[in-house]
């Protein structure tokens, strides 16, 4: 039997060693964050966000171009994500225990953990080949099949945790069965599928892997899907990997706002859970 | 509900109608490919927006790139330092033509205390790049660098890891200068290098020799200049040490031009030429009525490469590349004759 | 017609409106329109994965034919001559993940326990949790050129002093960035499976004189531990797939190595390098089954891991 004073001793060295361990954590996460705020914030001015990019050599130089792309494949790749995801969510939680339903949500759980790399391929044989060109489009798919899986669980876990009743007093009250889904179901639970979708539009937010091959990168503004574009994860790789001193400092301070971007998002997450999460 | 229903079908309604609009817009040409010539084509391009209004989206993603992005039919033209074979000409589905558009020379870049400026010798940099000489102060080194005090320093090489241009001409110019380098590694945009880390694009080494001391790359003369980095002297055929210059390239271009202008510059017989020399050029199919290309669209591509070889030589000289020599110039002149729209010649 | 019940699925077909054979209103259009685009989208989905499944194997047929299983066992890349084998990279891949999984599992069952045991509610634990979260969102591009510019440096100096070739990048660092990158998600499985673990163990175990380490030790660590697993299990699936910011810090280099202060390449980090100039059908395809080998691996440790917490959460429920 261990010496009571040892044990009490251990007892305390271990929480101290917990603590020490998990705000360790926040180094990385806070040596990050000062970085990129202290390299992005001398960058930003109203010409960063109006400009295009300019070639080597060439002072000044913006990042519209890559604001305005990533806006526009985030909203394409939601029209792709959010209608098919929606509505195989709401499928897999009324449709529990059926054989097909097992087998979408194990489809569901092995497309949420394909490589990101690996959808870029498969955008660039399904989209970029037949059309022939590099597009907006193609790095909309790849982005909205990498969103489909977090809307769709994200719509079942939702659905599933209204309780029957409600379902059952609209039924009692007359209201045919798709209707008590689409009214009364589907909007109680709106805040938190809207909130997976937010989390799936700042996950693909950040991507950059799926467009190498498939949005290809543009140093102009493009607003036409079937044309290559370009996207804030897109210029921070090219960026990056340059010796250009101008160069980088643009990809810090486009990762500013990049970092700005999620961080709204997940602001937004959680006000919409406090303000709209009905409770049962 | 519906509301939310409505407004996104507006939006989305809203955003077709701008899509159908635009696409009918300027044309817009598609390139890719080298990352040599990257500084002086985007400087081009803008130049060529700003006086005609057509804008060119060319994509530095290695000479590779362009290539296959051109045997795909996914771009209009590619840009490449590295010529293509007959082998992968004969995979193309179209006879491809090929136009230089300057000159540029490859050169040793270091990242050494003091940026020393040093020479080499052929067998010294296969050598260093073969993994043999792994430091800095070795013998050979010093013998023909006596001003220099070499640091004990290791030699970290660093190459390409994307399929590069600049690679094949640096790899083309070690097989013609060391048997063992083409035995072991040959000529190629993506080898199977023995030693060495790799950075993407010319832009992806330049930026790692710039972080590590002790590194060594090969890179365009540009990315080396426009970071104030140390370029090597390297002896020629003739015996010379030469500074890799825009005199010294120019004077290695000084060759007899095949028809296809397709020829290696490396190992220049010129005796005061720089031994690392190149052309690059772009390479775009003869016949320019495929998928759907519009003429229009082949027109503008040709005036373009045009403009490229007689207008826009301009701005080779500041960016430190060398102007094509008129014999160049001329064959592309006439190679460009020869391009057709569904086989009749587009320029008249 | 008797109520339906409440409960929860008894294993049989669940008790919705959808499956009891008799609804009335089962003949009207918009019924029958409603459920048949349930079904539809259900589909879809399942036929989305296959044609991915499929397009990986029909396009990596060729290279599949040339090289057969040599494929996974030989190192050599060799572009030139036309020889490819994945070794290399399959190994590179293995390192990093399985490096990055080991430096997380301290930090990740700290705060497990942190979060878990230790301070369950209040405004300190949630904050951090939210903090934690953040570190989650952050995207991996930005972690690849932070590391690149102000770890590699920092590795490099280390290595210097330690005498070893100062590339900076390299396993080595590919793996602590990674490190990073998983932690928030087996640290917040972790700490929801510990926050389950009944109270009347831990009870029992105080009443028995235990104290709180030991508590953690026997009791909640062993009840949690298939979750805990399951955590490192999704962890390590994430690390297994990450593309950018390994490429960024891996050095790019295609040899097999087991140092880990070396340059190296991953499977993901070759097809972001070598795809877009793959010339020659062979290499391209060769690339391509690199994709459909990272696709089944990280599709198997995925699937083990979800399959380990459903089983978890059936168990949970027979109380």
């Amino acid at each position: 039997m261990k010496n009571l004073k040892f044990r009490i001793m251990i007892d305390k060295f271990f929480i101290i060693l917990i603590a020490i361990l998990t705000f360790a954590i926040i180094v990385p996460l806070f040596a990050i964050l000062f970085y990129v705020v202290k390299q992005g914030v001398s960058v930003i001015n109203w010409e960063f966000f109006v400009s295009l990019p300019a070639p080597i050599g060439v002072k000044g130089g913006g990042i519209s171009n890559a604001i305005v792309g990533t806006l526009i494949l985030i909203f394409l790749s939601a029209i792709i994500s959010i209608p098919l995801g929606i509505t195989a969510g709401i499928f897999l939680s009324e449709y529990n225990s059926s054989r097909l339903s097992n087998y979408v949500r194990l489809s569901t759980e092995i497309l949420q953990g394909i490589p990101s790399i690996v959808m870029g391929i498969i955008a660039y044989i399904w989209i970029v080949k037949p059309i022939g060109r590099f597009s907006a489009l193609s790095g909309a798919v790849a982005l909205g099949i990498m969103m489909l899986p977090l809307v769709v669980k994200s719509t079942e876990e939702n659905l599933r945790l209204i309780p029957q009743s409600l379902r059952e007093a609209s039924l009692a009250l007359g209201v045919p069965y798709y209707r008590t889904i689409l009214k009364v179901v589907l909007p109680a639970s709106l805040s938190g599928i809207l909130t997976g979708i937010l989390i799936g539009i700042a996950r693909v937010a950040g991507e950059t892997a799926p467009l190498l091959f498939t949005a290809f990168g543009s140093p102009y503004m493009n607003v036409n899907i079937l044309k290559p574009i370009n996207s804030l994860p897109l210029l921070i790789f090219n960026y990056a990997s340059s010796p250009y001193h101008e160069w980088q400092r643009i990809a810090w301070g486009a990762s500013f706002v990049l970092i700005v971007f999620v961080l709204i998002l997940s602001l937004m997450t959680k006000g919409l859970t406090r303000k709209w999460k009905t409770e049962f | 509900m519906n509301n939310f229903l409505k407004i996104s079908l507006l939006v989305t309604g809203f955003f077709t109608g701008i899509n159908l609009f635009a696409g009918s817009m300027k044309i817009e040409l598609l390139g890719a490919g080298a990352t040599f010539p990257y500084p002086l084509y985007s400087r081009m391009f803008d130049v060529y927006a700003k006086e005609t209004g057509v804008r060119v989206n060319y994509q530095a993603i290695g000479s590779g790139g362009g290539i296959r992005q051109l045997l795909s039919k996914t771009v209009d033209f590619g840009g490449t330092d590295a010529f293509m074979f007959e082998k992968e000409m004969k995979e193309a589905d179209g006879k491809i033509l090929h136009i230089p558009t300057c000159l540029g020379a490859v050169v040793v870049t270091y990242n050494l205390p003091g940026k020393p400026e040093l020479r080499f010798t052929p067998d010294i940099i296969a050598d260093i790049f073969l993994g043999k000489i792994k430091w800095w102060n070795d013998r050979r080194i010093q013998a023909i660098n006596p001003d220099v005090k070499l640091p004990h320093q290791k030699i970290v090489v660093v190459h390409r890891s994307d399929g590069s241009g600049t690679t094949f001409i640096f790899t083309d110019y070690l097989s013609k200068v060391s048997q063992e380098w083409k035995k072991r590694v040959g000529r190629g945009k993506s080898l199977n290098w023995p030693v060495g880390i790799g950075g993407k694009g010319n832009p992806g080494v330049a930026g790692l020799v710039k972080q590590m001391m002790g590194a060594i790359g090969y890179v365009e003369l540009i990315y080396a200049m426009g970071n104030d980095m140390p370029v090597g002297i390297v002896r020629n055929k003739s015996g010379n040490y030469i500074k890799p210059s825009i005199e010294s390239v120019s004077y290695a271009a000084n060759v007899k031009l095949p028809a296809d202008t397709r020829v290696s510059l490396t190992d220049t017989d010129a005796k005061m030429g720089y031994p690392i020399s190149s052309f690059t050029w772009l390479i775009l199919y003869k016949e320019q009525n495929y998928k759907n290309r519009s003429r229009e669209r082949a027109e503008e591509l040709l005036k373009m490469i045009s403009w490229m070889i007689h207008n826009g030589q301009i701005y080779t000289k500041p960016l430190h590349y060398a102007p094509l020599p008129e014999a160049a110039v001329k064959r592309g002149e006439e190679i460009l004759r020869t391009v057709t729209f569904d086989g009749n010649p587009l320029l008249k | 017609m008797e109520t339906p019940s409440l409960s929860r699925s008894n294993g049989l077909v669940r008790d919705t409106p959808l499956t009891r054979p008799n609804i009335s209103s089962k003949r009207n259009f918009p019924e029958i329109f409603f459920r048949f685009t349930l079904f539809l989208s259900g589909i879809v989905v399942l036929l989305l994965i296959s044609a991915i499944l499929l397009t990986l194997i029909l396009n990596a047929l060729p290279s599949i034919k040339a090289f057969g299983l040599e494929f996974l066992s030989s190192s050599t890349w060799d572009p030139v001559s036309g020889k490819f084998g994945s070794l290399a990279f399959i190994v590179g891949t293995l390192l990093t993940s399985f490096l990055a999984l080991i430096i997380s599992i301290p930090f990740s069952l700290a705060i497990s326990i942190f979060l878990g045991e230790y301070y369950k509610k209040g405004g300190l634990p949630s904050t951090l949790g939210s903090t934690i979260e953040l570190l989650s969102g952050i995207p991996s591009i930005i972690y690849g050129f932070w590391g690149l510019l102000i770890l590699a440096p920092i590795v490099r100096a280390m290595e210097m002093k330690l005498g070893i070739v100062p590339y900076g990048v390299g396993i080595f660092t590919a793996s602590i960035i990674l490190a990073i990158m998983i932690i928030p998600y087996s640290a917040s499985l972790g700490r929801d499976v510990i926050n389950l673990v009944p109270s009347e163990l831990k009870e029992g175990a105080y009443a028995l004189g235990a104290t709180r380490f030991e508590v953690i030790k026997k009791i909640v660590v062993p009840y949690a531990r298939s979750g805990i697993i399951a955590g490192f299990l999704l962890s390590l699936g994430r690390a297994l797939g990450e593309t950018m910011a390994v490429t960024m810090v891996i050095g790019n280099a295609n040899f097999f190595t087991l140092n880990i202060f070396s340059p190296a390449n991953t499977m993901a980090s070759i097809i972001a390098n070598e795809f877009t100039e793959a010339t020659g059908k062979l290499y391209l395809s060769s690339l391509i089954e690199i994709g459909l080998v990272l696709f089944l691996i990280t599709a198997v440790i995925n699937f083990t891991g979800k399959w380990i917490i459903n089983r978890l959460d059936i168990r949970g429920s027979k109380k």
